[in-house]
């Protein structure tokens, strides 16, 4: 192993990235695992959100529909930079406000946390889009069925509208996701040590910026490829029982 | 845009008045006396983060056009090469790119002499040109995608009949099939477009002084937190609106 990287002159790289403490590669690696919490979370968050959302524009009264335009409309217009700065100083002054009332004094809330309902919030917007344009592709006659077997509401959300859904949202969930985990990078600029944040740290303190960016995209791609192969299967699951359209409309 | 008649329903009226409202607290119960003394650096801030946007629209979607082309009809050898680019860059985040770039560049070229003596070293001592070159490969990545699927689903039949007319193979690129391909994707390109502006003040952390830059700045100087980024927020959307008004202009010159 040592002399392979010897002969390629990546000895000086490998030592720099190597897991223990004189090299770096513990410190990105624990990064990556910040930055794929913050991105199962935002992820989640906003999949909650965007399910209700999307339940609002579809069925909402015409005021919660309206309200709800504004907030898709608004956050897509407005760079995520920008949101999750907004978004942490609002957060962060709220839970400190509602301490101070009850009487706790300031509370440090942790980046975690903070990343999550930042991202969360900007997810959900694009989720409700993804997922209303998804409920509708739904037939109506399946809905309507369900409804004319009294179904209660929340068992025709689980046994039809999501599944029937599923294949009609999983391309666009599967953008969101990668979004979800490329947003994470933002956070570094909040100060939050995920994996960019981290790289660059270890980039500054050691001037290998090559070495240390590179890694880093690496691991980005990985999870991204990764991520690729895992939704293709959700897909596949998702369709299963459908007729394949391979060949049709020659 | 949505009619006239439309904002006078009952509702909309009583949200329009708690607008009013919100905006007319905003404007007096929070500080702007800060604003006459940033107004001219917001001013240049406004017209970078402008001229940055359309520099690295217009030089990444030329640069985007080849990628698609070699992607649709390339063949292997510069096709794998034009797929592997566009996964890279779509499958990082852009704010590694420009450190990569800006760090990693910027502490390479010093240390070769050519470069140091050249007549572009006063310009790549300076942040703006990586800031452009990243976000210029970053949209032409993202278009390369576009556009492979637009050149690929512009009907066979008319480039057969140009083919059958004697049309020169490049003339028939430029009248034919570059006109429908980019036809066919207006709409995702506005939308692309928008995303891209949402991009630019990520250059602002390489030290190149924009819109959001400033805005910083007014927040390090002063210790206002949320004026200056409301007034950001309102400016984004603007520049985004004139962005979806000005693909829905180029979208109606296409005869349907």
């Amino acid at each position: 192993m040592e002399i392979i990287f010897e002969t390629l002159g990546l000895a000086e790289s490998a030592h720099l990235l190597s897991l223990s403490p004189p090299g770096w590669g513990g410190n990105l690696l624990r990064g990556l695992a910040n930055s794929l919490q913050i991105a199962f979370g935002a992820f989640g968050f906003g999949l909650l959100i965007g399910l209700f959302g999307a339940y609002g524009k579809l069925y909402g009264g015409v005021v919660l529909r309206d309200l709800l335009a504004v907030y898709t409309t608004v956050i897509r217009a407005v760079p995520e930079l920008v949101l999750i700065l907004i978004l942490y100083y609002v957060g962060t002054d709220l839970i400190n406000k509602v301490s101070g009332a009850m009487g706790y004094g300031r509370v440090e809330i942790s980046g975690v946390v903070a990343g999550i309902w930042v991202l969360g919030v900007v997810q959900g917007a694009y989720a409700t889009e993804v997922l209303r344009g998804a409920i509708q592709a739904v037939p109506a006659g399946q809905i309507e069925a369900a409804r004319a077997y009294g179904m209660p509401p929340l068992m025709l959300l689980r046994r039809v509208t999501i599944p029937a859904m599923m294949s009609f949202a999983t391309p666009g969930l599967a953008n969101l996701w990668l979004i979800a985990t490329k947003d994470t990078a933002l956070l570094a600029i909040v100060g939050f040590s995920e994996l960019t944040l981290e790289t660059r740290q270890a980039a500054a303190s050691t001037r290998a910026y090559f070495t240390f960016f590179l890694a880093a995209g690496a691991l980005y791609l990985i999870v991204t490829l990764c991520s690729g192969a895992v939704f293709a299967r959700i897909e596949k699951w998702a369709r299963r029982g459908q007729p394949s359209l391979k060949g049709a409309g020659r | 845009m949505i009619p006239f008649r439309a904002l006078m329903q009952p509702h909309r009226l009583v949200m329009l008045a708690l607008l009013l409202a919100v905006v007319i607290w905003c404007a007096l119960a929070l500080r702007w006396d800060w604003i006459p003394e940033y107004a001219p650096l917001a001013l240049e801030g406004l017209w970078r983060t402008i001229w940055i946007l359309v520099v690295t629209c217009v030089l990444g979607f030329l640069l985007a056009i080849p990628l698609g082309l070699a992607q649709a009809i390339g063949p292997w050898y510069l096709s794998a090469p034009a797929r592997i680019f566009c996964t890279v860059i779509r499958g990082t985040p852009l704010l590694l790119q420009i450190w990569l770039l800006y760090y990693g560049l910027g502490s390479l070229f010093p240390q070769i002499p050519w470069i140091r003596g050249s007549e572009l070293w006063p310009y790549l001592r300076q942040a703006w040109p990586y800031a452009v070159l990243a976000l210029t490969l970053s949209y032409a990545g993202y278009e390369g995608e576009v556009m492979r699927g637009a050149f690929s689903s512009v009907n066979k039949g008319q480039l057969e009949a140009a083919n059958a007319f004697g049309m020169p193979r490049f003339t028939m690129f430029r009248r034919i099939w570059l006109p429908q391909a980019i036809r066919n994707v207006l709409p995702t390109l506005g939308g692309e477009t928008i995303l891209q502006l949402k991009a630019t003040p990520l250059v602002a952390t390489i030290t190149v002084v924009e819109l959001y830059a400033v805005s910083s700045r007014v927040r390090s100087d002063t210790f206002i937190v949320y004026e200056p980024l409301i007034l950001l927020a309102v400016f984004y959307m603007i520049i985004a609106g004139g962005i979806a008004l000005l693909f829905r202009r180029f979208e109606n010159q296409v005869p349907g």
